[in-house]
């Protein structure tokens, strides 16, 4: 049983076709780094699994049910947290405020409450540095703060799967690593599933696990991370010569 | 001479205070959905009319107006919430993803539906009505004799903003209308419900418009189908001079027009005073030249839903 399972989707603005006929699935607990050059369609993916926009084509199923078309709030309420290109947090909120947006599907359930403070708690844990400037307005904060927020405020809801769509954009490489390096402890400790857009497949190969490569839009490549980086196939796939 | 300056003082925080409310009416909306909704001066007219039976005779024939306050006023601002949570479902609702201008002119159109509507069964006559006749007694402060109804409006004002403050700033509630304000569909894949921030948002901008047309009968006396029309415009430009979609902005541009449109009437020789309006638009003109992001500009520039 898969956690999460792609069939054939299409993605389109007006004629523009951004994602042609990709099919995938992901286990439970699985790490996927989905890489590919400017304009393969990543991120257009990763919008039409949020419910931003709706796939012209396919079918996307989450667990049980189909979420095709669904809205991005009830994918959200079924277990898909997404953290978009470029961060987005809320940058007029405070920290807490920002983190708290994401309780909201729990807060009218019994002992929602409870198990919302429990989450703040895990989230400040992990990030100490969002606990000490907690009142402090999201928009004041540095790219990789802005980072730990997006990627603490995904774990609010509970989600049984993260997507981060390029978590590396503008910050420096050592900011990247640590990054990095908590977005995997809570893989870890919590069992996440991943499912993260990268431009670079070389974080993939640092990491490990599966790798899918994207190209015009269709996937081009999915595979070990690790196999796929010592081919010289991968170097001619991404950038689009020879027979790959 | 204090006591004439009293007078200027009261007359432009209460003109102000009409004019803010009416400006956070729409700048609530827009915050959340990029529409300016020029259907809020009619839902205005509508929530007043509600108190009347139908009659196109030029005494009103009071309904609900005769209730005690208490009664009255939660029984219009219910009038104006209902009917703006109408106009969304039936309506804007069917616009979520057109463009901005296609909603502002849906808007205008539903708020001419309103106004026939009203005219079909009210006649265009202005109707006098007396509501709350025990305000209009004046009342001294410190030499000066203020109508009471200028001071409880200014009153008002200041808890409706009070309220409405800790309402965005305390609840659940508010706390997902200021996500979703500032960047809609992020807060969606965080599992905020958009038609219920939508509807809440419509809601109380309903509201706003029935405390800002309470307002404006009790001072005027009448109840004109037209009566939403002149605050309308002001509001929405105090909107614009605030910052579109920016609560506080919306809140400060509605008392400094006020503010300027009294004071144009005190100090302009009395042969430029039926022009006062223009020198209000004209400094509509200089705001949008030297500050066209408005005074206190809102920070979410994110497509909306």
């Amino acid at each position: 049983m898969s956690l999460l399972a792609l069939s054939d989707v299409t993605v389109r603005y007006g004629r523009l076709t951004a994602v042609r006929e990709v099919s995938f699935r992901m286990q439970e607990g699985e790490i996927l780094f989905i890489t590919g050059p400017n304009g393969a369609g990543k991120s257009s993916l990763l919008r039409a699994i949020a419910g931003v926009t709706p796939p012209a084509g396919g079918r996307i199923d989450l667990g049980n049910s189909d979420i095709t078309g669904h809205s991005p709030e009830d994918i959200a309420r079924r277990g898909l947290s997404m953290v978009p290109e470029g961060r987005e947090v809320f940058g007029s909120l405070t920290i807490e405020e920002n983190l708290l947006v994401g309780t909201g599907m729990r807060a009218r359930e019994q002992g929602g409450r409870t198990r919302a403070a429990s989450a703040l708690d895990e989230v400040y844990e992990t990030f100490p540095i969002l606990r000490e400037r907690r009142q402090t307005q999201a928009g004041l904060l540095s790219g990789g703060q802005q980072q730990m927020l997006v990627i603490g405020r995904a774990l609010m809801t509970n989600p049984r799967l993260i997507a981060i769509d390029e978590p590396s954009l503008g910050l420096a490489p050592n900011i990247t690593d640590q990054v990095y390096e908590r977005l995997l402890h809570l893989q870890r400790q919590r069992s996440l599933t991943l499912l993260i857009v990268e431009q670079s497949s070389t974080r993939a190969m640092m990491v490990g696990g599966r790798m899918i490569l994207m190209r015009g839009g269709q996937v081009v490549m999915d595979g070990d991370a690790v196999a796929m980086g010592q081919s010289e196939a991968l170097h001619a796939a991404y950038f689009g010569y020879g027979d790959a | 001479m204090m006591a004439g300056l009293l007078q200027i003082l009261f007359d432009a925080l209460s003109l102000g205070s009409l004019y803010a409310l009416g400006a956070l009416g729409i700048a609530l909306i827009f915050g959340v959905m990029r529409l300016v909704n020029f259907a809020h001066g009619d839902v205005m007219a509508f929530s007043i009319f509600a108190l009347l039976w139908p009659s196109v005779d030029a005494m009103a024939i009071v309904f609900a107006g005769n209730l005690p306050w208490f009664l009255l006023v939660p029984f219009v601002l219910a009038v104006g919430a209902g009917l703006s949570v109408l106009c969304e479902v039936l309506v804007f609702r069917r616009f979520r993803r057109a463009s901005p201008a296609t909603m502002m002119i849906a808007s205008f159109a539903l708020g001419f539906v309103i106004r026939y509507f009203l005219l079909m069964l009210f006649s265009s006559r202005p109707k006098s009505i007396s509501l709350l006749p025990e305000l209009s007694q004046p009342v001294e402060v410190l030499g000066a004799y203020i109508p009471l109804l200028q001071v409880i409006t200014i009153i008002v004002t200041l808890l409706v903003l009070f309220a409405l403050t800790g309402f965005l700033r305390r609840t659940r509630f508010g706390l997902e209308m200021r996500a979703a304000a500032e960047n809609f569909t992020m807060a969606r894949m965080l599992g905020v419900r958009a038609n219920r921030v939508i509807m809440g948002a419509f809601a109380l901008s309903g509201m706003l418009a029935a405390a800002s047309a309470l307002i404006l009968a009790a001072q005027t006396g009448t109840a004109d189908i037209q009566m939403g029309a002149g605050v309308m415009l002001m509001a929405f430009i105090a909107t614009v001079i605030g910052g579109l979609g920016s609560l506080p902005g919306a809140v400060l541009a509605g008392f400094l027009i006020g503010a300027a449109s009294v004071l144009m009437q005190v100090v302009l020789p009395p042969e430029a005073r039926p022009f006062r309006d223009a020198f209000v638009y004209g400094a509509v003109i200089l705001v949008l030249i030297f500050r066209p992001q408005g005074l206190l500009p809102a920070r979410g520039t994110k497509e909306r839903v």
